[in-house]
């Protein structure tokens, strides 16, 4: 592990400040970090620790919205009554993520910055190719073993899966990132990799991540996160969909439906064409099954050879409609 | 030395032979106070990081290690080019070549991850940051990735495994029924807790090497024979071991390394081999494929199998994975034909993990006897019991003790398979398809001598001692249980020291002898002991014992008295003190009269020399075990889940079946994780098992582990053991893969014949 000057930030200001000098990274939960630290690809010069902030850890939540300050552990939140009451899908998305002693360490803002699993990025010593981490390097899982890599959003340069299941959750209910200076709704606030994967947020030199809001809605009351893995806990999405309805007053007919995937994409993809399909339809079998079929427009496998992905262009319509049958009571 | 405390359960019956005593270092364990060999405090300690292969053939043309050795904290690197004097040290079974020098950093790469310079600093993190300068040039040569590499080829065949009887492809070509299927299994891996390593340190001529290991005097005579020192001189210490699993049985290159380090540095050196690093610093299974053909009469009575196996070595030894080692023995057949090939390949060459051969073989034929049975719309628990092997086919001999029938049969009624309907998919609860499947598994029981010393002091303690090694396994509480019994003492009066060279030399701790030697051994000294104690009494001038006219005296409880029990009774400590002596001291081993002299006993500690197999006697001994399962699959998302599992064992008698249920339920867990989760993924262009981590390469977490019944169904068997048991460690895990995949068929249909069953392959 390289020398690193660590400093302990106080307030958002001090943080934002030092975070601006060369090969600076913020330490939160430090799991993602250390992680990267350990297989060379995270190498800070400066290490800024923002975990001490007071105040940073906060979560709020009223009629209109829910507040979650960056430094609010993955724990705090997933098992927050509130959230779970307003949010369930966010809540999910977070028990089901990792495991309980990394949830313990891990913030919301950490989460929302985790780094890509795909394993060529993360063994520079043998792959030396990867656009993500060396721009113009090329792109080493291209041709290798791609079984966990994504089938939407992808590029000739990158095809890497964003791993986490949070931000799949609030990318389907409008949350916004406040940045300090300013707010970006999560759907913007992330990348897809198109000829730079190394920029894989909006977020630039001397911003941090403050909190995030949600708004309330009927839909994200009635949500669910569900996330389909060959293990049965502590595993990356092999498919997830953040789902959300809400129904007219005959019970049938969608007045509101909220779809974003994980596990599939490089970025958390909401899926706004399943959304428009259902819109104004009544919910049955087959309006759910022909509209989760949309979830997959353009989506593009990599070749079977050595454990292509093929499988989760099938595999996540059948999530995303399991979804939405269980919140429309179809299941 | 580690002296552990005993921790009763119940009654007093726990300590003894049977008893359900709880591990006698679970403590130290829970509480962080067990020291491993990357913690044992050393001053002056520096340490080492090695550096491995990126490419998975060819020449190393130079290292740039210049940088390296700029960086701060750098002590040493070592490179191919730097010549360490050492010499290739014997094989498992003593064998060795005259002359041959050893080069743990070789100049040939042999595969991807193979270790080629170490760099030695002051601290690990140093050591670290100045590995990622060194700049190593390579020329490549081509490589065969895997053994689905076209480059390839078949393989070698071995014909020293070919097994045949009667006229097997005739038989088959003959039979009303027939069945034929190709199984894989792909490579994996042993990922104990604890990661490899060493703490070296040299006192002169003499080596001091804690390192977690199954076997201390096997791994010593390594070391002696590397660095050209006497047996005596090398000392290996290992009281701990963070599981093993096959894959600390001998010492490995990073260890000649490490201590290669510290003699040129003069300072005591610690290597930890990284989590990467340990998926190729030894080898794990091999990847294997097999083609089993059944033959069997309309009304389900088997008449052939034929097996063609094969499994990847590495491109410089020959390691066969016997995929053919279970199918011989499994049923009744009068014609049979075996033939096992290594397919070499650019990896580390494979090694042994839990359940050796009989694992992957086991997966084939119950899963071939599964398709067999459905097939015939045959209840796979009668096709099992009408086949039933009442001899040993492949030798001819008897069984010692078979209750595999008692395990079928008690399993499945502690299962209710009666209860299942036996066409695939008639079971569901919504969305999830449930299935019930059976496999059978085996392992056989082999026998080695060990060697033990009891002593019995004044204080009133009572030490065993011996080299043997505790992995998790119970070897310390079922020492403590024998010579307790044996003895006639009290539990709480042992002590229990193992794990160090310097000790009385035993069996490996692998192929599940260690328990039946071990004990046999410790047995045998607690009897010598307590026949001394009992001379000394009776003869000691001033023993007060010695007018009682007695001609023996009982020891019980820790007290010596006179059978009639009219006569003096005194603690042994009491006796000690009165007849002058600080300690009694005896040493036994279990070597035949006839191979009682130094060289005999030495190599009889160090090498396979000694083993025996399961039919180098009058019979055919093995461990038996029927696993029954249930699954939930996801019909839309090929999830698997293993809701509920039987297991009956015949392991012969257990020492201490707490233990025994515990390395059951270990090795049941291994095989709920080999069945759906372990693979080694290799990329083609480089031969890299890229997921070499324990983030990527998924094991079971508790979630995926249902309760787990297990039962016992043995019967001492005196043949295979001293005091009467079988194996227990390995057989568990044999024959859960097949179970399991037998009821993912059930569940849904589907016949998945290459492990893991991995939801694509269900969708
Ligand atoms: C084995 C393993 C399994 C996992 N499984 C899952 C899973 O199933 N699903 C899932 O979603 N996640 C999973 N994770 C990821 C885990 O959730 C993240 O590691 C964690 O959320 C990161 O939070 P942290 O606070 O520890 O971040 P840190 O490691 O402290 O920081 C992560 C990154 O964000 C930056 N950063 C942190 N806070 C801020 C801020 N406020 N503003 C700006 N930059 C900031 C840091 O500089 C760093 O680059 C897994 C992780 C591991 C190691
Ligand atoms: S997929 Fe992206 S992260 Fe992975 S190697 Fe290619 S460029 Fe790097």
């Amino acid at each position: 592990m390289r020398d690193f000057s660590y400093s302990r930030a106080s307030s958002i200001e001090e943080a934002r400040k030092a975070a601006l000098q060369a090969g600076a990274m913020m330490l939160a939960g430090g799991t993602t970090l250390l992680d990267l630290a350990k297989c060379g690809v995270g190498e800070p010069d400066q290490v800024i620790d923002i975990s001490h902030i007071i105040g940073l850890d906060a979560i709020s939540i009223d009629e209109r919205a829910a507040t979650i300050g960056a430094l609010a552990k993955m724990s705090a939140v997933a098992d927050h009554p509130a959230v779970l009451a307003a949010f369930p899908a966010v809540a999910q998305s977070l028990s089901l993520a990792a495991s309980q002693q990394l949830r313990n360490m891990a913030t919301i803002g950490g989460n929302l910055l985790q780094r890509t699993r795909c394993p060529y990025f993360r063994d520079p010593a043998t792959f030396a190719a990867c656009n993500k981490r060396e721009p113009g390097s090329g792109c080493s899982a291209l041709g290798g073993v791609t079984r966990n890599h994504a089938v939407l959003g992808t590029s000739e340069h990158c095809i890497a899966t964003y791993p986490g299941d949070l931000a799949t959750a609030l990318v389907a209910f409008d949350a916004v990132v406040d940045l300090g200076g300013r707010s970006v709704s999560v759907e913007d606030f992330f990348l897809a990799p198109g000829d730079t994967p190394d920029r894989e947020t909006v977020i630039t030199p001397g911003e941090m991540i403050v909190g995030v809001s949600l708004p309330t809605s009927a839909a994200a009351r009635n949500s669910t996160y569900l996330k389909v893995r060959d293990r049965q806990s502590y595993e990356f999405a092999a498919a997830s969909a953040a789902v959300g309805l809400e129904l007219e007053a005959d019970g049938k007919t969608v007045r509101d439906v909220r779809v974003a995937l994980g596990g599939v994409a490089t970025k958390p993809w909401r899926a706004r064409e399943v959304e428009q399909a259902l819109i104004g339809k009544a919910l049955t079998d087959e309006t759910v099954t022909a509209a989760a079929r949309l979830s997959m427009n353009g989506a593009v496998a990599q070749p079977a050879s050595s454990g292509g992905n093929h499988y989760k262009i099938e595999l996540a319509p059948r999530v995303v409609a399991r979804a939405l049958r269980t919140l429309g009571g179809l299941a | 030395m580690t002296i552990l405390e005993p921790r009763k359960h119940g009654s007093a019956a726990d300590g003894m032979v049977g008893g359900r005593l709880s591990r006698f270092e679970g403590e130290l364990k829970i509480t962080g106070n067990a020291t491993y060999a990357l913690e044992y405090p050393l001053e002056n300690l520096a340490h080492a990081v090695l550096v491995q292969s990126t490419i998975a053939a060819g020449r190393v043309v130079s290292v740039d290690a210049a940088a390296a050795r700029a960086a701060a904290g750098v002590l040493l690197v070592l490179t191919p080019e730097d010549e360490l004097g050492l010499m290739t040290a014997s094989d498992w079974f003593g064998n060795r070549s005259e002359n041959q020098p050893f080069h743990p950093l070789p100049k040939v790469v042999r595969y991807n991850g193979e270790s080629i310079v170490a760099v030695i600093a002051e601290s690990r993190e140093q050591a670290i940051e100045a590995a990622k300068l060194i700049r190593i040039t390579y020329e490549e040569a081509p490589a065969v990735a895997d053994m689905d590499d076209p480059k390839a080829g078949e393989g070698k065949l071995l014909d020293a495994m070919t097994v045949e009887w009667g006229d097997a492809e005739k038989a088959l070509a003959a039979s009303a029924v027939r069945i034929e299927a190709e199984y894989r299994t792909p490579r994996e891996y042993h990922v104990a807790m604890e990661p490899h390593g060493l703490t070296a340190q040299w006192d002169g001529d003499q080596l001091t090497v804690w390192e977690p290991s199954q076997w201390t005097h096997g791994m010593a005579r390594t070391y002696a024979e590397w660095f050209g020192i006497a047996l005596d001189d090398v000392r290996i210490v290992s009281p701990f071991i963070g599981g093993g699993f096959g894959s600390k049985g001998g010492a490995l290159a990073y260890g000649a390394v490490a201590v290669a380090a510290a003699k040129k540095l003069g300072r005591p050196v610690r290597l930890a081999v990284s989590r990467p690093q340990n998926f190729t610093s030894y080898g794990g299974r091999a990847a294997t494929h097999q083609t089993i053909a059944l033959g069997a009469t309309q009304e389900g009575v088997l008449q052939a199998i034929v097996h063609r196996g094969a499994s990847e070595t590495s491109t410089y030894m020959d390691y066969p994975e016997q995929t053919g080692a279970a199918t011989p023995i499994l049923y009744k057949v009068e014609n049979f034909s075996s033939q096992t090939r290594v397919v070499p390949v650019n990896a580390v060459t494979p090694g042994a993990l839990r359940g050796p051969g009989k694992n992957p073989s086991a997966y084939g034929i119950e899963s071939a006897i599964d398709e067999l049975a459905h097939k015939l719309s045959m209840d796979p628990l009668e096709l099992r019991l009408k086949n039933y092997a009442d001899h040993d086919y492949q030798s001819g001999k008897p069984w010692s003790t078979r209750r595999l029938r008692e395990a079928l049969t008690e399993g499945s009624a502690a299962f209710g398979w009666a209860g299942r309907r036996h066409e695939p998919r008639s079971m569901r609860d919504g969305k999830a398809l449930i299935g019930w499947g059976l496999g059978c598994g085996t392992f056989p029981v082999i026998r080695a001598p060990s060697s033990a010393m009891i002593r019995v002091l004044r204080s009133g303690r009572v030490e065993v001692v011996s080299g043997a090694i505790d992995m998790g396994q119970g070897t310390y509480t079922i020492l403590a249980q024998t010579a307790a019994e044996a003895l006639g003492v009290s539990i709480d009066q042992v002590d229990v020291v193992l794990g160090d060279s310097r000790l009385p030399g035993s069996a490996i701790a692998g192929g599940s002898m260690l328990a039946g030697s071990i004990t046999g051994a410790v047995h045998k000294t607690a009897n010598a002991a307590r026949e001394e104690i009992v001379g000394l009494a009776l003869n000691d001038p001033n023993s007060p014992f010695r007018d009682t006219g007695a001609n023996t005296l009982v020891v019980s409880e820790g007290r010596i008295s006179v059978a009639s029990g009219d006569g003096p009774s005194m603690t042994l400590s009491d006796l000690l003190s009165a007849v002058g002596r600080d300690a009694l001291e005896v040493t036994r081993n279990t070597l035949p009269d006839d191979a009682q002299s130094a060289t005999d006993r030495s190599n009889a500690w160090t090498s396979m020399g000694r083993v025996q197999g399961p039919t180098m006697g009058d019979t055919s001994m093995h461990s038996w075990c029927a696993h029954f399962v249930e699954v939930r699959v996801d019909e839309d998302f090929g999830t698997v889940r293993v809701s509920r599992m039987v297991s009956a064992f015949d392991c012969g008698r257990l020492y201490n079946p707490k233990m025994v249920e515990s390395q059951w339920r270990g090795g049941i867990i291994m095989g709920i994780g080999q069945a759906l989760l372990e693979e080694g993924l290799v990329d083609p262009r480089n031969a890299r098992t890229i997921n070499n981590n324990v983030g990527d390469y998924l094991v079971p977490t508790n979630s995926d582990i249902p309760d787990i019944e297990v039962i016992s169904v043995g019967v001492p068997d005196y043949e295979a053991s001293a005091l009467g048991g079988k194996g227990v460690g390995e057989v568990g895990i044999v024959g859960v893969a097949p179970a399991i995949a037998n009821a993912v068929f059930h569940a849904t249909g589907k016949r998945v014949r290459d492990l893991p069953i991995t939801l694509e392959k269900l969708m």
